[in-house]
């Protein structure tokens, strides 16, 4: 039996490298033996993936996209279509599932500085991965046509209309039209369902030839190329097949029991996943008392709406997504991983996640101007991380660190004065504290403590 | 460290085994939905739903065709000259399956010579099978274009398949089976329901070819 | 153990319920409804059918759908709940054109599928029995949840009208206000209260069916999905295992 397959193989390999393949990327594939549960992630957005683009050719097959059935259609999949509900449901927590894994597959980058040299393409692929998700995201909560798909695609189209001279003709161009109608759904459908997952699915492809030309980080940042045996094989490393298939079958396992608990008890996820208004078909004529994009979208959002002008409100959120493509730039440190950079950093990156999380909180909170103020606290933090990065690139004199501190002063006092007329003032009084508070902690315990300095990295990989 | 054999060697494989057992049984249960999906929806199934044809009104030799399943369905009522032309021996010799042995029909209610339930008011499903055109209604005797032998029936325009008045499809056809018979029963004198058998059975059937 | 605390912390910030756009906080009232209750769903679906369907439609609902859930037959659904003459596979549409309820109402009655998906069962219920005296309005009644509602009070005669019970409570900002902290009747209906807050239940359990009408199928089967994948990941726990023992 095993000679007529081992033909069969040989009858392939000598028309496509299939084993070849199958060793360059799995076989003698040598990852790092001490990935930590982090590592998880990666393959659990690429099953994601799979889940939104086989779940959505389903979706697809039952979906009109018009106007008048758009959304007769999502409901005649949720109760005439057999299974129609189920399939939808998995679309749908899996687009937030797809987020969650991301941020997290993310963050993990962030914590051992797999951005890094030599991952940098890695990294900036990612981020283009990341933003190329966005938009999927935005235009597929579109097709069911209800009021928040509306309302939601209005506002954040209207968002092109703040970019001065080509703003306006741009935004209608996009739209087809000089509102949200059915030549936006229709071109939002094409996109979703073709444009987007084809380029989202070749970004994939390179992300993964990418690291598997430069090796995979892990959690101690060391290179376990420097170190290998008399046949090539890095000492610290394991075939990805079998070793972390296996163990990735069992993160699969916990992840799929997540999601499909998700799916059959709370598949609107009391209102983050599929919205209450949602369930209401789209009204040109009147928008719903609060409206507020998706979860995943919330933190940007709050970038968005605190800044009190609506091109620097464009330009911020804007520059708060594409700032993570310089990354590598921004975080030069010598030191790949949070654990030997030393407590500042890894308190500035516990920081920056929290920020992250109080945004999104304020974004779904009412647009009162005590969120807007709180909200425009916590947008300053945010970009402080990335300052912060820049200042904690290398050791600095006692002098550095004040000078960054009056800089980091003035700065905050000319926003607030900026948006002077727009904000009550006593509310400004109230809260400058906050950013003054993280740059005098940030900068002041580096100057007079050694918490900040890095430590030692070791040669070879540790286990916890 | 590859070509080691690792001690555990029984404990993996019936691991590997089991895991792939739970994760095969995974994977069937996932493509269920997906498949079925596909199928007929409830708003399909409504829209086939059985209908009431009214045939007070139909006169002898008239013809009507109604909508069931998406499908053209034959209504005809049957005239005595016309009835009399489905038992000439001459014709039965030329059909290819005169006593309906083929499962075209819903059951044995119509398998007679008349292929109906009262001799005069048949329905078929108006489709050939041989590639599902519908075939036209030709009263007719011997009209030029079908020849001398022609003594009234169906015949399908697309590739000339020939059938009688019971829709039997006639040898030289490249029809093989006789046009379907779809369930019905009369819910009064005048009024026959077609689509379901009395008390709402048999609303899933389908004949071998349609 | 970093692990566990940092997956608690996720849940915690994720378990905030998103409010149902409609509670803007004040009265409600809160009621309980079982969408596996059988015979509260045909009360439900004939008190629809008599009260409500003149004006409002389950437009994503078949009559046929309600066959197997409510326990009724087709002959049954046709002799109880159609009307107006129409197939039971047809959805369950209002006889009332749209754009003539619109001229009457000033807006035409919306289509109530998925009215508890959007406000939730609380408000529904507090809504059917909010509805209280206000000569300002033109319909002659208001609502505590809705305020200005544009439908007439179609179950006044049922329940008997009511007035409301105001507070003065003060504002953060030192201004005073009215708020409605309850409904007092003033004259009988043709049920007793407790009569109609069962015959208002059963209207919001089946508006809870038509909502999402495979929720009991869905959480039935998920019980025996989810244990699957349990097992699975136990099984491929010890799999892992027994492939790292020689690595660490």
């Amino acid at each position: 039996m095993s000679s007529k397959l081992a033909a069969l193989r040989d009858w392939i390999d000598a028309r496509f490298p299939l084993t070849e393949m199958w060793n360059e990327h799995l076989a003698k594939y040598y990852a790092p033996k001490n990935f930590n549960f982090w590592y998880f992630f990666g393959s659990l957005a690429l099953l994601v993936l799979v889940n939104q683009i086989v779940t959505g050719i389903f979706l697809a097959m039952n979906y009109t996209p018009t106007p008048h059935g758009a959304f007769a259609s999502v409901e005649y999949i949720m109760r005439d279509v057999k299974w129609g509900w189920l399939i939808r449901y998995m679309h749908a927590v899996g687009a937030s599932a797809f987020f969650a894994i991301i941020y997290l597959h993310m963050f993990r980058g962030l914590m051992y500085g797999s951005h890094k040299k030599p991952r940098e393409l890695i990294w900036i692929i990612g981020v283009a991965i990341y933003i190329l998700l966005m938009a999927e995201a935005f235009m597929g909560y579109l097709l069911p046509w209800g009021q928040m798909s509306f309302w939601g695609a209005t506002v954040i189209t209207s968002l092109i209309g703040a970019i001065p001279y080509v703003g306006g003709p741009l935004e209608v161009w996009l739209r087809g039209d000089f509102a949200i109608t059915g030549a936006t759904l229709n071109r939002f459908f094409a996109w979703h369902v073709v444009l987007i997952p084809l380029l989202l699915l070749a970004l994939v492809v390179v992300h993964i030839l990418a690291l598997h030309q430069v090796g995979s980080n892990n959690p101690d940042g060391v290179e376990i190329k420097k170190h290998k045996d008399k046949n090539g094989v890095p000492l610290d490393g394991v075939p990805f097949h079998p070793y972390y298939t296996v163990k990735d079958l069992f993160g699969v396992g916990v992840f799929l029991a997540i999601f499909c608990a998700i799916i059959f008890f709370r598949p609107d996820f009391w209102g983050w996943f599929l919205e209450h208004d949602n369930f209401v078909r789209a009204n040109p004529l009147q928008t719903p008392p609060e409206i507020r994009p998706l979860w995943y979208f919330l933190p940007f959002y709050e970038i968005l709406r605190s800044v009190p002008n609506k091109l620097m409100g464009v330009i911020s959120m804007a520059v708060a997504i594409l700032i993570l493509f310089f990354m590598p730039w921004i975080d030069r440190h010598h030191v790949k991983s949070h654990r030997y950079r030393g407590l500042m950093y890894r308190l500035a990156l516990i920081g920056f996640a929290a920020t992250f999380i109080v945004l999104g909180y304020f974004g779904a909170q009412a647009p009162t101007p005590y969120h807007a103020d709180i909200g425009f606290r916590f947008n300053e933090l945010f970009f402080s991380f990335f300052l912060l990065c820049l200042v904690y690139n290398k050791p600095r004199s006692r002098g550095f660190y004040f000078g960054a501190l009056v800089a980091a002063g003035i700065a905050i006092f000319v926003l607030d004065w900026l948006r002077v007329g727009d904000i009550p003032v006593h509310f400004m009084v109230r809260s400058w504290w906050i950013p003054a508070a993280y740059w005098a902690f940030f900068l002041l315990m580096p100057a007079f403590t050694r918490l900040g300095d890095a430590l030692p990295v070791p040669e070879r990989v540790t286990s916890k | 460290m590859a070509a080691d054999i690792p001690e555990n060697l029984q404990r993996r494989r019936f691991l590997t085994a089991a895991t792939t057992v739970v994760g095969g049984v995974i994977a069937g249960l996932t493509v269920v939905p997906f498949v079925r999906s596909m199928e007929p929806s409830v708003a399909a199934q409504a829209a086939g739903a059985p209908i009431d044809v009214d045939v007070s009104k139909l006169e002898p030799g008239q013809l009507i065709t109604v909508m069931w399943r998406s499908r053209p369905v034959w209504v005809l009522h049957r005239s005595e000259a016309q009835l009399k032309t489905l038992k000439d021996p001459k014709l039965i010799e030329t059909l290819k399956d005169p006593d309906s042995k083929e499962p075209q029909q819903f059951g044995p209610p119509v398998v007679n010579w008349h292929r109906s339930l009262k001799p005069e008011l048949f329905v078929a499903v108006a489709i050939c099978t041989h590639l599902g055109c519908i075939p036209t209604y030709r009263p007719q005797i011997a009209p030029p274009d079908l020849g001398p032998s022609w003594v009234g029936g169906f015949f399908c325009p697309c590739h000339g398949s020939r059938y009688d008045l019971a829709a039997r499809v006639i040898d030289g056809s490249p029809a093989p089976l006789n046009i379907p018979v779809p369930p019905y029963h009369y819910r009064s004198e005048t009024v026959i329901r077609v689509g379901s058998l009395k008390g709402g059975k048999d609303q899933n059937w389908q004949p071998a070819i349609w | 153990m970093r692990t566990l605390i940092l997956g608690l912390l996720f849940c915690a910030i994720a378990w905030v319920p998103q409010a149902h756009a409609s509670e803007g906080g004040g009265f409600m009232r809160h009621v309980k409804v079982d969408v596996a209750d059988k015979a509260a769903l045909q009360r439900g679906a004939r008190d629809f059918a008599n009260y409500c369907m003149g004006c409002h439609s389950l437009s994503y609902v078949r009559y046929l759908q309600l066959e197997k859930p409510l326990g009724l037959s087709q002959d049954d659904i046709k002799k109880y709940l159609i009307f107006n003459g129409v197939k039971v596979g047809d959805p369950m549409v209002s006889s009332m054109p749209a754009a003539l309820a619109a001229k009457w109402f000033g807006k035409a009655p919306p289509d109530l599928t998925d009215e508890v998906r959007v406000r939730g069962t609380d408000w529904l219920y507090t809504y059917l029995t909010g509805f209280y005296l206000d000569k300002a309005r033109p319909t002659g009644v208001n609502n505590v949840v809705f305020p200005n509602v544009g439908m007439p009070d179609v179950v006044e005669n049922l329940q008997g009208a009511q007035v409301p019970e105001y507070k003065e409570i003060t504002a953060p900002d030192g201004t005073k206000e009215k708020v409605i902290v309850g409904l007092k009747q003033v004259s009988p209906g043709s049920m007793t209260p407790e009569q109609y807050h069962h015959w208002v239940r059963d209207i919001v359990t089946f508006l809870a069916w038509t909502a999402e009408p495979n929720k009991l199928e869905r959480e039935h089967l998920g019980v025996w999905i989810v244990l699957l994948m349990i097992l699975f990941s136990v099984v491929a726990y010890f799999l892992k295992k027994a492939y790292w023992e020689d690595i660490h």
